[in-house]
């Protein structure tokens, strides 16, 4: 993962590396410097260093962060899905589209809805049983098909577990999960390596 | 109303568009020391903002998805294209059933920013193939007339790839390709057993460093621009020179709106909106150039009417905005349980394919006219937005699993694209909306579009080969089409390839066609048209390079007329 080396480095080295009286226009690696990402500028931002959300309730958002905490699980070899800041990034791209907003914020309303009907109470309120029991209820799409009043949470669930898939493994951690290695300069590309023995 | 403003300078040449063809012809005018003006309707390449080389997902407000997760309708976050099938104020319009998409760049070097780098030079027989199986036109050049300009092209630019002896793929003037990966090792052994034919790939893509440029440094990321230049743009590669001519003058937010004729017939110059200042402007100019892409091209032609010409300039012919063509496209894609194998390794490489499969049953009897090309993607690429959701789709379910199964499964897929070749309909072409402007006041395109029997054999076809390849790799093809409905086996949308090209197409007879066989207007001699619009056919190889060969040749041509005193 170029441990050690940033992209500005990086970028630097190419900008040398180009050669003399090049017709191009190299940037300076100084101009290379992007923006901060914003959910990282709006927690510095906020006197708790807390990320506000843009879009949920506080507890639409908590229930959100639950749900991504259930999906993608810190383990032994990795993080989970809240310290790869999937809730930040599924508020942000939802307090920017409206399909969203109706899928999401109204599959919370759904989730509590159902929980309040069979457990008496809203999603958080239910025992970790109680919650692992209708989280297997609609992360299938065979129970749907058995029960139909399940398919709307099960729509809704899909779409949550896409989006901190999406968030999960285009974080670093995420990323330092699945062993990727590259996104860096290499003067020679260094082809297939043997494939192991069978 | 304000009024127009004029230019009080009158050039030698106006180039509408920055992309590979005006590029191009920027750079041959500027070199052969005519004065040139560019417009060009979008702003200047701005690489701190555009590209984003290097850069990991995180790093990105919103990791590749896009403001509200829009990026995946129009590519992604990522990419340094500008452009969009969708440009708010600027639209375009179908005819009921005929959903084509239209993908422009407004940006100084046009598509030329994001494109795939696919090289291919056209072959000998798709100069002639409307002789050989009797569906269309033969173009009025052949092989040997263009084989000296992609012979330049390629040596300018710098193309890789290897020597193969295969008659559908004529080899070129090469840099040595990089290594393949593993993926494509893996394909090219099932090919083998299936005896279809896969070799090096060709793009244009920097393995040598040539004209001063630095060689490629493998981070796979060529689609969002290159900080090196090391791969092929219009905007890295063909304008720094035209600019170091002086010579050459780039007016960014111009959108050209006509071309302006004299009362001799001739062209005069370009009007045009300036985007930027909200006013009408018009520039002067002794000829011009159009290769605002093929459609845009068309389109301006077809505004720019007059009593002269009612009907459009150059459109004697009436064939303006016919004989349009995209690319037949069909992908799919399976899991190779081989590659779960492999230890992890950085699989990164040029920004596309090492390895491809051009078309390799041209020496039998198929069920569709001409032939298509495979190319290949998929293994440890990096991770990114959208790569686990068919994972999800088929796993389902949640925690450790969902988690250890993402682990497992990563960098098995291999992909493939088909690319094949679609003959020109009548239901399909591109003409003035009655109804319909664009926010800048001018009449924008509706087009028709129609696949025919021959492509959806074609895409039917790429289909079987797909599952074949992932069979014979010992995997399991994933990709289901239909027979009927909106998608018959997974072809794309018309435009969706983004090769749409013929709606200026060259000729000999002027009743038949818009320009000659050195992209000239047969009916206004200093008017020349070099981006798509001239293609007679529209071949399964990707038309830039051909775009480019073309533009280089029709400019030195104008370059030889003006000398002469004939422009």
């Amino acid at each position: 993962m170029g441990a050690g080396i940033s992209r500005r480095d990086i970028l630097k080295t190419l900008a040398l590396s180009a050669v003399g009286g090049s017709v191009l226009q190299v940037i300076p690696a100084q101009a290379a410097e992007y923006a901060h990402q914003a959910v990282r500028k709006d927690k510095a931002a906020a006197p708790s260093g807390k990320y506000t959300p843009k879009y949920f309730t506080p507890h639409q958002y908590e229930t959100l962060t639950s749900l991504c905490d259930s999906i993608i699980p810190k383990d032994e070899k990795s993080g989970g899905a809240i310290e790869a800041g999937a809730p930040e990034f599924i508020d942000l791209l939802t307090s920017e589209n409206e399909h969203y907003q109706l899928k999401l914020g109204g599959g919370l309303y759904w989730l509590d809805g159902f929980c309040t009907d069979r457990y008496t109470g809203p999603y958080l309120d239910c025992t970790p049983e109680q919650r692992k029991s209708v989280l297997d209820l609609i992360a299938f799409r065979k129970n749907a098909k058995a029960d139909s009043t399940l398919s709307q949470g099960v729509v809704f669930f899909a779409f949550v577990r896409n989006l901190t898939c999406d968030a999960f493994y285009t974080s670093k951690i995420g990323i330092a999960d699945l062993q990727y290695i590259g996104n860096t300069a290499l003067p020679e590309f260094p082809g297939c390596p043997p494939l192991p023995e069978a | 109303m304000s009024q127009v403003i004029r230019s009080p300078k009158t050039y030698d040449v106006c180039i509408v568009g920055s992309g590979a063809g005006g590029g191009m012809a920027a750079k041959v005018l500027t070199e052969g020391g005519l004065n040139v003006v560019l417009l060009e309707a979008g702003p200047p390449v701005n690489p701190e903002k555009d590209f984003k080389m290097l850069m990991w997902p995180y790093e990105l407000p919103h990791r590749g998805a896009g403001v509200g997760g829009h990026a995946s309708e129009n590519f992604s976050e990522f990419l340094a294209p500008n452009g969009a099938w969708v440009i708010d104020g600027e639209p375009y319009t179908s005819a009921p059933g005929a959903n084509f998409q239209w993908f422009r760049s407004r940006i100084v070097g046009g598509r030329t920013n994001h494109w795939g780098r696919i090289a291919l030079r056209f072959a000998p027989i798709d100069f002639t193939s409307g002789t050989r199986d009797g569906l269309g036109e033969d173009w009025p050049i052949t092989y040997q007339d263009i084989a000296p300009y992609y012979d330049k092209v390629e040596s300018y630019i710098g193309v890789f790839g290897t020597k193969e002896n295969v008659s559908s793929a004529p080899d070129g003037v090469f840099l040595p390709p990089p290594k393949p990966r593993c993926t494509e090792l893996l394909i090219k052994k099932a090919c083998d057993k299936l005896s279809i034919i896969c070799i090096p790939a060709r793009l244009a893509v920097l393995t040598r460093s040539i004209n001063g440029r630095a060689p490629c440094h493998y981070c796979g990321q060529c689609g969002r621009g290159c900080i090196t230049g090391s791969n092929f743009s219009s905007s890295q590669v063909l304008l720094p020179p035209a600019m170091k001519t002086g010579r050459l003058t780039v007016i960014t937010g111009a959108m050209a709106r006509a071309v302006v004729v004299g009362k001799d017939g001739k062209a005069e110059g370009v009007s045009y909106v300036d985007k930027n200042t909200r006013t009408e402007k018009r520039v002067n100019a002794r000829a011009v150039v159009l290769a605002a892409s093929a459609c845009e091209s068309a389109r301006l032609l077809l505004n720019s009417r007059s009593t002269a010409f009612p009907d459009g300039l150059a459109n004697s012919s009436g064939t303006v905005g016919k004989y349009l063509t995209d690319s037949v496209g069909s992908d799919g894609w399976g899991h190779v349980p081989a590659l779960e194998k492999m230890p992890p390794h950085n699989h990164d490489g040029v920004g596309g394919m090492h390895m491809y499969v051009p078309w390799w049953k041209f020496d039998r009897k198929n069920d569709f006219p001409r032939g298509y090309h495979i190319e290949l993607y998929g293994g440890r690429d990096m991770p990114g937005v959208g790569m686990f959701d068919e994972l999800c789709h088929d796993e389902e379910g949640y925690g450790a699993t969902l988690k250890s199964r993402a682990r497992q499964m990563y960098g098995t897929t291999v992909g493939f694209a088909g690319r094949g070749e679609m003959i020109p309909n009548p239901h399909t072409y591109c003409e003035i909306d009655p109804d319909v402007v664009d926010q800048w006041g001018i009449p924008v395109l509706r087009f028709h579009f129609h696949w025919s029997e021959y492509e959806l054999r074609q895409a039917q076809d790429m289909q079987q080969t797909f599952r074949s390849i992932i069979e014979a790799m010992g995997g399991v093809y994933k990709t289901k089409t239909a027979i009927d409905g909106q998608y018959p086996f997974g072809i794309l949308e018309g435009g969706k390839i983004i090769h749409e090209v013929g709606t200026a197409r060259m000729g000999a007879d002027p009743k038949t066609s818009v320009v000659n066989g050195y992209c000239q207007a047969h009916d206004v001699k200093n008017l020349f048209v070099t981006d798509g619009a001239p293609l007679v056919t529209n071949p399964d190889k990707n038309p830039t390079l051909t775009i480019m060969a073309l533009s280089w040749r029709a400019s030195e041509y104008l370059l030889d007329e003006a000398k002469k005193g004939n422009i």
